[in-house]
């Protein structure tokens, strides 16, 4: 051939070749996250925010073809007049096909209208209040209610011979939820509630509620309030009082000892059973890799449930383009995202399709040291728990 | 007996409208086509704006430092927000129900207010918002506590207007109703009432011997100051559907205390510099950068208190009077 | 009774950090909202050097309050110096920046989470009396609080440093004329109420933990203790703070429905009666 065959045909090929691109190049999909960044919360949007940018990492940037641009904004969490402005934001101005984060109830509950009204697919990545999924048809749930990780507990309770149990929860949604479905599964068991208290969600010093806790002397105390500092001062509060010197334990949800707070709480949380969706320990070549990728981009931080919650939300987003083909118009996408169910690093998780809440196992799990670290080793699991608090 | 006549003629001189305030109200029509995609925050720039000129009113003129000005925020936000949970969506009449009840909250608590100094006062006022934030925590069962009041539905203003997502209605409503309220409290201030509350806080000792009963204007214009700020409450409630606990929450009093000291208490038009500014300000520098814009607002705050005394309006009326020989006569 | 013992240490917890806001408000005259950030400070220093360089606990608290007093000269110089002669609200603006900026700081160099504290063991658990249990370290707190109220008061009254200091609050310009330095005087006191922050933070962690949040979590309990002891004087801070004190636990005991409220209606009733506070001077200022 001539050197002007070659070229003419060189050119023909490279020719094809853009219009192939230019054919196939997909509108970038653009997800906003309303998270508290700032504020007294800032530790769940930064697991949250960790969790998402991982996976997206991990996915090389797109889904399905479509480059993912992610936009997060910070609500501080106690604002949800914030939540809602952050989120009208998204989709009027910056044009976003799905929400996604809220790190507390009252942020979801305040957005849920705007999902319904602009037909967005909202994804809840940590508020746990179980009526929030019934606020709007497009909400879609990753993370836990406290129903759902409350029963499982409640059930290991009655039958390993603790009979007589005290309940403290904070005064508000999540805490009112737990405390009613643990009474709930556990009287059903044959146990007895020997006494309750809700103790204010800011600032609550535990002093006299320990020591009331003492009084009645029950066989163990179950206890949830928010992580953070609260955990760390009841925990404290109840090794100063020596209430396991009087022969009561301690069983809560795995918020008490999620590894964001552990550290913090130190050994004061060994031997403390408690029920979870995820835990650092869990033995899973998924969680291995998850945990491995974690350290690797955020040496400083411990991957807990809320980090697994940002990753399977995008997880979600991904496998449900997947199957609409990349469409993530909001009623396509909720039709495709009902039913789906996936391997995730916490283990196996399906979306509901009558709720479009999240069903997943959940673990019974004891703190020990392992290889130097708190850590709570998973012994006993429950499949499938969907949120009885919708049942 | 001889009649007293009172010349009002520099009270009513001082009322009229300067072409700078002209210009400064023309600013939410000219938002509205700047900024067509951000109404929902200058709604909320528009409400807060409301809420600092409440406040402006009772510690600008009448000197009373207020560390609990949310209670009444707070309790308008809840009276409009359950009235239109329970089926009463009719906004303006939502606005008028909350007003009732704050002011009648703020004539209560006013006898508090009315001994001590800066400290005492500050104190109480509170005392008495946190009180009114427990017991809204408590009784879950009406406010819905921490998880908030939902259920909220507004019907359309004068029955055609509906409150829609991108928030045109909204911010037509809460701008007229921020104009409309501007108007009378600057009628109210530029008044004999007005001039007695600014002597009261000069110079309380002498007030009485000019026979003006001290308390009483206290009580008046503490009352006033509570039924305003229960109207920004109301139509905060009224154009996010939603009212959580924070609405009654000191961070709301403290940081409105703040805004209204950045831009410069007692002019009214400082209490709607220092919000835009401020909000203005939280809003650019969240979105560069969500998790550590306190750092960098805070610092912008401290400049301004550092080389600005009195606010932005100190600081613009310095800048004026450098600028402009004729001396501008304050509001 | 546990419940009074529980009380009474955890108003010395809240004298221990409030008194310097005490000494500020009510020697300086200047509104310090930002006391809060100071007692934060002296906790991250406690905890950095406890867990990071293994100080033993006792040697970290004066080593946290040294470091806040550092920290308190070093602002006063630069800023705070600027509006002694500014209004109360321009104070309060420049204070509310300050606790946004140390928010942020302490955000960014130690994260979001709660900082862990390990106390020495001989601190931890309780002596157990018939009818009274008594945490170990909430003795310790009792004690040390009692010895810096006991301290401080000998120093403002009996000393000549506390002679020059009321002289230079009540007039500073004649102050000045007999000779005293001012400036230095106040330099100093700030020093000492930063200093006593400081300490406060550092003992505080173990009760009250510890996050980038602090500031604006607790500056209500601060400023209660000042308006109903009388800002200006030890002794009130000191009984203002043990009422409150053991109010709250009380309240939180016995009525746990309406805890929290307790305080704050008792803080109002105080007030009313009584507007200047417990053994605050009538300032008219």
């Amino acid at each position: 051939m001539t050197k002007f065959t070659i070229a003419f045909k060189l050119s023909a090929v490279l020719a094809a070749c853009a219009t192939c691109f230019t054919v196939q190049a997909a509108e970038p999909l653009k997800i906003g996250l309303v998270l508290p960044m700032s504020g007294p919360f800032s530790a769940y949007g930064k697991q949250i925010e960790h969790g998402a940018r991982l996976y997206l990492q991990q996915s090389g940037g797109s889904f399905s073809g479509r480059k993912v641009e992610l936009i997060i904004k910070d609500d501080t969490g106690v604002a949800p007049e914030i939540s809602k402005r952050a989120a009208q934001e998204l989709v009027v101005k910056d044009k976003v096909d799905i929400l996604a984060g809220f790190g507390l109830t009252p942020s979801a509950f305040a957005v849920a209208p705007l999902a319904t009204e602009a037909k967005k697919p909202m994804i809840v990545m940590n508020a746990a209040t179980s009526a929030i999924t019934t606020k709007s048809e497009y909400i879609l749930r990753v993370s836990h209610t406290l129903p759902q990780v409350t029963a499982p507990i409640a059930t290991w309770a009655a039958k390993n011979n603790i009979k007589k149990v005290y309940t403290l929860v904070a005064d508000y949604g999540p805490g009112q939820d737990a405390e009613a479905q643990f009474k709930k599964t556990f009287t059903v068991a044959g146990g007895e509630v020997v006494g309750e208290v809700r103790t204010p969600v800011k600032n609550p010093d535990f002093a006299p509620f320990l020591q009331k806790i003492k009084d009645a002397k029950p066989q163990a105390v179950f206890l949830f309030v928010p992580p953070g500092e609260q955990t760390i001062a009841f925990t404290k509060g109840f090794a100063e009082r020596d209430l396991a010197k009087a022969g009561i334990r301690i069983i809560a949800t795995g918020d008490l000892t999620g590894e964001d707070v552990i550290d913090g709480v130190g050994d004061n949380a060994l031997g403390i059973v408690n029920s979870m969706q995820y835990s650092e320990a869990h033995n899973s070549p998924e969680n291995k890799a998850y945990v491995a990728a974690y350290y690797k981009a955020y040496p400083k931080d411990r991957p807990d449930f809320m980090s697994v919650s940002g990753y399977d939300g995008m997880q979600l987003i991904a496998k449900t383009l997947e199957k609409t083909g990349g469409d993530a118009t909001g009623d396509k996408f909720m039709a495709a995202a009902k039913g789906l169910a996936w391997i995730s690093p916490r283990g196996p998780i399906s979306i509901d399709p009558q709720t479009r809440d999240i069903v997943q196992t959940i673990y019974i799990r004891k703190v020990e040291k392992v290889a130097g670290k708190l850590q709570n080793v998973e012994f006993e699991s429950q499949a499938n728990v969907k949120d009885p608090g919708k049942l | 007996m001889s009649i007293v006549s009172i010349d009002l003629a520099p009270l009513q001189r001082a009322d009229r409208w300067r072409v700078a305030e002209w210009a400064f109200w023309l600013l939410p029509v000219l938002g509205y086509f700047v900024f067509p995609d951000n109404l929902v925050l200058l709604t909320q720039i528009a409400i807060t704006a409301l809420f600092c000129l409440s406040l402006d009113l009772i510690l600008g003129y009448a000197g009373i430092v207020s560390l609990g000005h949310a209670a009444f925020f707070g309790l308008g936000a809840y009276t409009a927000g359950l009235l239109a949970s329970h089926g009463w969506g009719e906004p303006l009449s939502g606005l008028a129900v909350a007003a009732l009840a704050s002011g009648v909250l703020g004539f209560i608590t006013s006898l508090l207010v009315l001994r001590g100094a800066d400290l005492t006062r500050l104190m109480v006022t509170l005392g008495v918002a946190m009180m009114l934030f427990e017991l809204a925590n408590k009784l879950t069962f009406i406010t819905g506590g921490v998880d908030g009041l939902q259920g909220i539905e507004m019907k359309p203003i004068f029955g055609t207007f509906g409150f829609d997502m991108v928030g045109k209605t909204a911010y037509w409503y809460s701008m007229v109703v921020l104009f409309l309220m501007f108007w009378a409290a600057r009628k109210l201030v530029h008044s004999p009432f007005g001039l007695s509350i600014k002597g009261i806080r000069l110079n309380v000792a002498r007030m009485p011997a000019l026979g003006a009963p001290v308390n009483a204007r206290l009580a008046a214009i503490y009352t006033i100051g509570a039924a305003y700020a229960g109207v920004a409450g109301a139509l905060m409630a009224q154009t996010t559907q939603f009212v959580a606990l924070d609405v009654l929450s000191f961070n709301r009093s403290a940081e409105l205390l703040l805004i209204l000291v950045l831009g410069g208490s007692g002019s009214l038009y400082g209490a709607m510099l220092g919000t835009i500014v401020f909000m203005a300000a939280h809003h650019v520098l969240s979105d560069m950068n969500p998790e550590y814009w306190q750092f960098w607002l805070g610092a912008m705050l401290m400049l301004i208190v550092l080389f600005a005394r009195d606010g932005v309006m100190g600081g613009l009326r310095t800048a004026a009077a450098r600028l402009v020989p004729r001396k501008l006569a304050a509001p | 009774m546990t419940v009074l013992f529980d009380g009474i240490a955890s108003g010395m917890l809240l004298f221990l950090i409030s008194v310097g806001l005490s000494v500020t408000l009510g020697l300086m005259n200047f509104v310090n909202l930002a006391h809060g950030s100071f007692a934060m400070v002296g906790g991250y220093v406690c905890v950095t050097l406890l867990n990071k360089a293994g100080v033993p606990f006792l040697a970290c608290l004066p080593l946290a309050a040294l470091a806040t007093a550092l920290v308190g000269v070093a602002l006063e110089r630069t800023l705070y110096r600027r509006l002694y002669t500014a209004t109360h609200l321009d104070q309060v603006l420049f204070s509310l920046a300050l606790v946004f900026m140390s928010m942020s700081a302490m955000q960014y160099f130690f994260g979001a989470q709660q900082q862990p504290l390990n106390l020495p063991d001989f601190l931890k658990g309780q002596i157990n009396l018939p009818g009274l249990d008594m945490g170990i370290y909430r003795l310790f707190l009792i004690a040390v609080s009692l010895l810096i109220a006991f301290g401080l008061q000998s120093m403002v009254s009996g000393t000549r440093f506390g002679a020059q200091l009321r002289a230079s609050v009540d007039n500073p310009r004649t102050a000045r004329g007999v000779g005293i330095n001012v400036e230095r005087i106040f330099t100093l006191t700030f020093a000492l109420g930063s200093a006593l922050a400081g300490l406060g933070g550092a003992m505080g962690v173990e009760m009250l933990g510890l996050d980038p949040g602090f500031p604006v979590k607790y500056i209500v309990y601060f400023l209660i203790v000042v308006a109903v002891g009388g800002s200006g004087s030890i002794t009130g801070s000191l009984v203002a703070s043990l009422i409150l004190g053991v109010v709250d636990v009380a309240g939180k005991y016995y009525v746990p429905q309406v805890g929290s409220f307790v305080i704050y209606a008792v803080m109002v009733v105080m007030l009313v009666f009584r507007p200047q506070g417990l053994f605050g001077r009538m300032a008219a200022r």
